[in-house]
């Protein structure tokens, strides 16, 4: 066996001590997380508890207070925007909603990031996108359709089609199967599974759906109160040990974990 | 809270307001001196923007010509001076009424539709899915409808000014009994090269402004369907009283003596 070197040790994702508040409300209070190299970490928690600020603080799209951010080693916190753009073309993402270019068909949503973001050209980029296409389960007549004609499955179908296009290193998902019936939610649950290893990517997901989540974690993280309380391979969870993993796990009402029914 | 605390409170959401609109600006204009440009989208736009308004600037400026002449000639007649009713016409209608009648009318569409769009863009994530594919959505979606509108509002405004002098043209000869030959020399003999470009400078900062506050209401909307009405009224209002503002900074300008 070969000795690993220290490039290979190094997580892809690395946070530390990641904070984020807005006006007096605390919704990442010191959050340190690793995700290794073509892992598939899920990140459960109730709503609100801070899990799409998160995602969205390691995407670039929010400024973390503090703490510090690593994608292969190097911090991107407070980066310039040119430097940031360029980490761009690393991830891939699905958006909850799908978040479809409305005012495109759905093969120029797909080609987006790569006539835009990598100047491929139109014709060659519409040919790996009908390629993307089919590996969601989605013909060349659907291509040609607006968003908006789609049902909400499709709409994740090709909102995970347009994640892959540009082959990222990261992808993240964003509650991929909130608002799907049970069956579509596991044909996209699959989907991904296939997808993230085919490309060899890691994976970084947050949700609050158990089954998607014991289906395409490698490790699960709990965020509760803005810190990670938990974390372990997705074999463990139900043995954690851990009253606020399995209260939610269970989805029982009762236990530690206090919805927030008020404004605070 | 007591009454000065309020009036502090208000004065220092107004200034927050007026920094956030100038970071807005500055880093939309600086967008626009560089690269990539997006001609197919600046050309989407001159076809949203100019081409699709002309219908209602047309038919505004053509009616304000009209009443323009009927208006004057009743007013004149009363000191037999109705000999200057096209100059009144063709004056108002390029130095004021065209730019200011456009701008608003414009403000209505446009400004409406930008920051609807951009809006439902931003609450439906679309504006960071840009970003995340490598878009910077200020080059993609600001810098487009910025352009777009500043330079296809004098365009609009010129033929504005073209309509709304017909208009009056047309009251003049065919209702108010005026010579077609002594109505045409009198429209000429006193417009000035500096009446029109005074027009098209404020037709130019009006586009500017419209596209501006549809961008930046757009793009700073929260909440869902009721954020997105919210920004498209304050896009139309805020564009509106610009509108009103710049053009008495600019008749100053040119004008004041």
């Amino acid at each position: 066996m070969s000795t690993p070197s220290p490039a290979n040790d190094r997580p892809k994702i690395r946070l530390r001590d990641v904070r984020k508040s807005f006006g007096s409300k605390v919704v990442l209070d010191g959050i340190d997380l690793d995700v290794g190299k073509a892992e598939s970490l899920v990140v459960i928690g109730g709503s609100g508890s801070g899990k799409s600020v998160l995602l969205k603080c390691i995407l670039g799209l929010l400024d973390p207070d503090s703490g510090v951010i690593e994608i292969d080693g190097q911090n991107v916190v407070g980066l310039p925007r040119a430097e940031r753009e360029a980490f761009m073309h690393k991830f891939g993402m699905l958006f909850q909603g799908g978040a479809l270019f409305d005012s495109l068909p759905v093969w120029e949503n797909v080609a987006f990031g790569l006539i835009q973001g990598e100047g491929m050209d139109r014709v060659k980029a519409r040919e790996v996108a009908l390629t993307k296409l089919a590996q969601v389960g989605l013909g060349e007549d659907v291509s040609r359709l607006s968003p908006a004609e789609l049902s909400g499955g499709m709409q994740k179908r090709v909102s995970l089609a347009r994640a892959i296009a540009t082959e990222p290193e990261i992808i993240f998902f964003d509650e991929p199967t909130t608002g799907l019936d049970p069956i579509m939610a596991d044909v996209i649950n699959d989907l991904i599974v296939k997808c993230v290893r085919e490309l060899g990517a890691t994976a970084m997901s947050i949700t609050h759906d158990m089954a998607s989540a014991r289906k395409i974690a490698d490790r699960v993280a709990m965020l509760y109160h803005g810190r990670i309380i938990w974390e372990g391979p997705v074999g463990d969870i139900d043995a954690s040990g851990n009253d606020h993993v399995d209260q939610f796990i269970h989805g029982r009402a009762e236990g530690p974990i206090e919805m927030a029914i008020r404004r605070e | 809270m007591n009454p000065l605390a309020r009036i502090g409170a208000a004065f220092l959401a107004f200034l927050s307001a007026i920094g956030r609109i100038g970071m807005f600006t500055a880093t939309a204009v600086s967008h626009c001196v560089r690269p990539p440009f997006y001609a197919n989208l600046l050309l989407r736009q001159f076809l949203e923007i100019g081409y699709y308004s002309l219908p209602v600037v047309g038919l505004t400026t053509l009616f304000t010509g009209m009443v323009l002449a009927l208006q004057s000639y009743t007013g004149f007649s009363r000191f037999s001076a109705e000999g200057a009713v096209a100059t009144v016409v063709v004056l108002s209608m390029t130095r004021e009424l065209a730019p200011v009648l456009a701008g608003l009318m414009v403000a209505g569409r446009v400004g409406a539709a930008i920051a609807a769009e951009i809006g439902t863009m931003r609450v439906t994530e679309q504006i960071d899915a840009l970003t995340t594919l490598s878009t910077n959505p200020f080059k993609y979606l600001i810098v487009p409808r910025l352009l777009g509108a500043t330079i296809s509002l004098p365009l609009l405004v010129l033929i504005g000014d073209i309509i709304g002098v017909f208009g009056g043209y047309l009251v003049g000869v065919y209702k108010l009994d005026f010579n077609q030959g002594a109505y045409i020399h009198s429209t000429i003999q006193y417009l000035e090269r500096m009446d029109v470009i005074s027009g098209l400078v404020k037709a130019a900062v009006f586009g500017f402004f419209v596209a501006l506050m549809g961008c930046f209401h757009g793009f700073h909307s929260r909440g869902g369907a009721q954020g997105v009405g919210a920004a498209t009224t304050n896009a139309v209002v805020s564009a509106s009283i610009l509108i009103l503002i710049a053009n008495y900074t600019i008749t100053e300008l040119f004008f004041a003596r």
